[in-house]
């Protein structure tokens, strides 16, 4: 019988099997790609510092040698059960079936497929690309940077809330990162494409945490980036391949009609389908937004309505990687507590 | 640009249309516009498809035009509607095929008005009773004719003596369709894809043959807009985003256009004779301006009638170009003549547009 196992190789999962480690618990982490650190593998760097995102990534991977923690990597879980004795059997894809007194979801959040806006004209385009594209694209950048049509570029537009705030794919809630991403990547754009236009389209701009505001200033005074207050309507393409956008600018009280050569859409969070497969197993809540609904807000975000089950990171809702690091933290805690009483 | 990923998305909204016995509600604008297209429609399902389909005498225009003017007052347009409903029942149907896309987001909207209040429906029954005697069935069914077309599409494929293929070159035809926003607009879910998925026209596109072309300006008005032409002083607007259409679509160089409104197909025809008049521009490559067809017109060459018997004569922007393209013969001394055979008087030349 293992002290706790952790649903998920993420930032959120190897922070909470570190600290518990620490602790003196044993720990099993299940992961379902092929190595961990989650989405941070994807991205280049991180806001607000533009720091390499691998930086962070080799932090943890190192953290994670030092304690030889027990991996199991290509495995997803395909059950949650809670017995009577108030253990869990979790089942996996592998025939391998863990006994664990404690269970914590770690695994994370989907992106948004900006597929299902047709109308941005993802997957159509050629040059529409998402935000997590884009990142991957700088990650792997070599040279000078041009667009999936091969041409240096003149404007780029970033587009914001695509699947967030958004009645109409079913999202009501607001992903809160998308918001600071695009200003990062508007000036990194800028920074490596300095002949470049770049215009972001928002709704409000919640630049909510330590050193936002400061880059979103830095990015209208330094860098010109031009950020308009409007939904984007449609996106159409011309026949040489550049876009065209019908946005509404709102500060204005007029449409607008912007021609660019790239256009980012700054895709949301959602809860993954594994979330909706623990729902099913186990019992487990999830709040209206689809993401595991903490058992308290403020007091107990960790918990869920399980006892012995936990949480850490975005499997509760968007989460910035040090909010996610705190959660994290605060899971060991609240876990060490349990195991304690029990 | 990868259109499939565009249509496998459009074809997954869909709508339920009947299936046979349907009450033809006619369009008056349509009657005189495209004087051939209810015919040929009638020609077609009861023909072709082997439906059945009431085309009744008494039926009138459904006073929509007037409504969106301010001159019929709803009340008013809400019991004429139910005076065709009346003859729908009357005719023992249930299912009704509208043929005028005003008139289809007319009958719309008065049976969402009568399903949230209740009481309306009461009042306008009590109307319609003390003026004609009449009583009436909601239809189970509300179909625009674009929509039974588009229904029968691979049926009408079947029968094809033409594909929209250009016969000199083996190319499917770029076709641009436009969507009237009294189908799409008011209640998206009323028609087959609404505003943003409508894959009625396209879906006939594809299925005879034809390639559809996506532009920038593909969603945008086709100028009409009622007050905007309605209103003289307006007039300019019109014909300000008809050429704003008309520009966005030229480099793609479409073989024709397609549209399930009257009023589109009107002023996508009509307006390039004006354009060309107030700015030598023409929007195809040798000056003929870009044919616009309804989609019975279409599917009427498809299916191989007589382009004089479809009334394509009577189209601003003339056809022959398109008919060449598409292969089919026609005798360019039968163009004018009425059904007696006799000559009628012809049409003046325009000044730009070639002929």
């Amino acid at each position: 019988m293992i002290d706790v196992l952790i649903i998920g190789g993420g930032i959120a999962g190897i922070e909470t099997a570190c600290s518990l480690q620490d602790l003196g618990y044993e720990t099993v982490i299940v992961e379902k790609e092929r190595t961990i650190g989650g989405h941070l593998n994807n991205w280049d760097t991180l806001f607000p510092t533009h720091r390499p995102a691998s930086e962070v990534l080799e932090y943890y991977t190192e953290e994670t040698r030092k304690r030889a923690l027990t991996i199991y990597l290509n495995t997803y879980v395909t059950s949650i059960i809670k017995l009577d004795d108030g253990t869990f059997e979790v089942n996996t894809s592998r025939d391998v079936i863990f006994h664990s007194k404690t269970v914590v979801i770690a695994s994370g959040y989907s992106l948004f497929n900006a597929e299902r806006k047709e109308e941005y004209g993802y997957k159509i385009y050629d040059n529409v690309l998402t935000s997590a594209d884009l990142e991957k694209k700088l990650k792997t950048l070599n040279g000078e940077f041009k667009t999936p049509t091969d041409k240096v570029p003149e404007k780029i537009a970033f587009i914001h809330c695509v699947g967030s705030r958004d009645e109409k794919s079913g999202n009501h809630y607001c992903s809160k990162l998308c918001c600071v991403t695009a200003v990062k990547q508007a000036i990194h754009m800028k920074q490596i494409c300095p002949q470049a236009d770049i215009f972001c389209c928002y709704m409000d701009l919640r630049m909510y945490g330590p050193g936002f505001e400061e880059m979103y200033r830095e990015a209208q005074e330094k860098y010109h980036i031009q950020f308009i207050r409007g939904r984007l309507s449609e996106v159409g393409e011309n026949a040489d391949g550049t876009l065209q956008l019908k946005v509404e600018d709102t500060l204005a009280a007029r449409p607008s009609k912007i021609k660019v050569d790239m256009l980012v859409l700054m895709v949301g969070m959602e809860s993954p389908q594994s979330t909706a497969l623990f729902k099913e197993t186990c019992g487990l809540q999830c709040a209206p937004n689809r993401f595991i609904q903490p058992n308290d807000h403020h007091i107990g975000s960790n918990k869920t309505n399980i006892d012995g089950l936990f949480t850490a990171g975005t499997s509760i809702g968007p989460m910035s990687i040090f909010d996610t690091i705190n959660h994290a933290k605060a899971s060991a805690i609240t876990i060490k507590n349990y195991l304690s009483r029990n | 640009m990868n259109t499939e990923a565009k249509k496998q998305i459009w074809s997954s909204y869909q709508k339920e249309i009947a299936d046979n016995n349907y009450y033809y509600a006619r369009s008056c604008i349509r009657q005189n516009f495209f004087p051939a297209s209810e015919v040929t429609f009638l020609r077609i399902l009861r023909e072709e498809l082997n439906k059945n389909i009431f085309d009744d005498p008494n039926h009138t225009t459904c006073t929509g035009i007037g409504y969106h003017s301010d001159i019929v007052p709803f009340d008013t347009i809400q019991t004429v509607v139910a005076r065709h409903f009346a003859l729908m029942t009357e005719a023992g149907l249930e299912n009704v095929a509208i043929s005028c896309v005003t008139s289809f987001g007319m009958y719309t909207e008065i049976l969402d008005l009568w399903h949230h209040f209740p009481e309306q429906l009461e009042k306008i029954r009590e109307y319609l009773y003390k003026a004609t005697k009449r009583e009436f069935n909601i239809p189970k069914n509300i179909a625009h004719t674009s929509d039974i077309i588009y229904k029968f599409r691979n049926e009408i494929a079947e029968k094809a003596k033409h594909k929209l293929i250009n016969v000199q070159t083996g190319e499917p035809l770029n076709v641009v369709e436009h969507i009237g926003c009294h189908y799409a607009k008011m209640f998206p879910t009323k028609g087959v894809g609404g505003a943003e998925f409508p894959q009625v026209l396209s879906g006939m596109i594809e299925s005879w043959g034809g390639n559809v072309v996506d532009y920038p300006e593909r969603r945008h008005c086709c100028g009409f807009g009622f007050r905007n032409y309605l209103v003289q002083a307006n007039r300019g607007y019109s014909v300000s985003n008809t050429k704003k259409k008309l520009e966005s679509m030229k480099p793609y160089k479409p073989d024709f256009i397609v549209a399930n409104c009257p009023g589109c197909a009107m002023f996508m025809d009509k307006w390039q004779y004006t354009l060309a008049e107030m700015e030598g521009v023409t929007y195809d490559e040798f000056g003929y301006g870009i044919p616009v067809l309804t989609y019975e017109e279409m599917a009427g060459l498809v299916l191989g009638y007589n382009p004089w018997d479809l009334g394509l004569q009577m189209h601003q922007v003339q056809c022959e170009p398109l008919l060449d393209k598409l292969g089919i013969k026609y005798d360019p001394k039968a163009k004018y003549l009425d059904k007696n055979g006799n000559q009628m008087p012809l049409p003046e030349k325009p000044s730009c547009l070639k002929v």
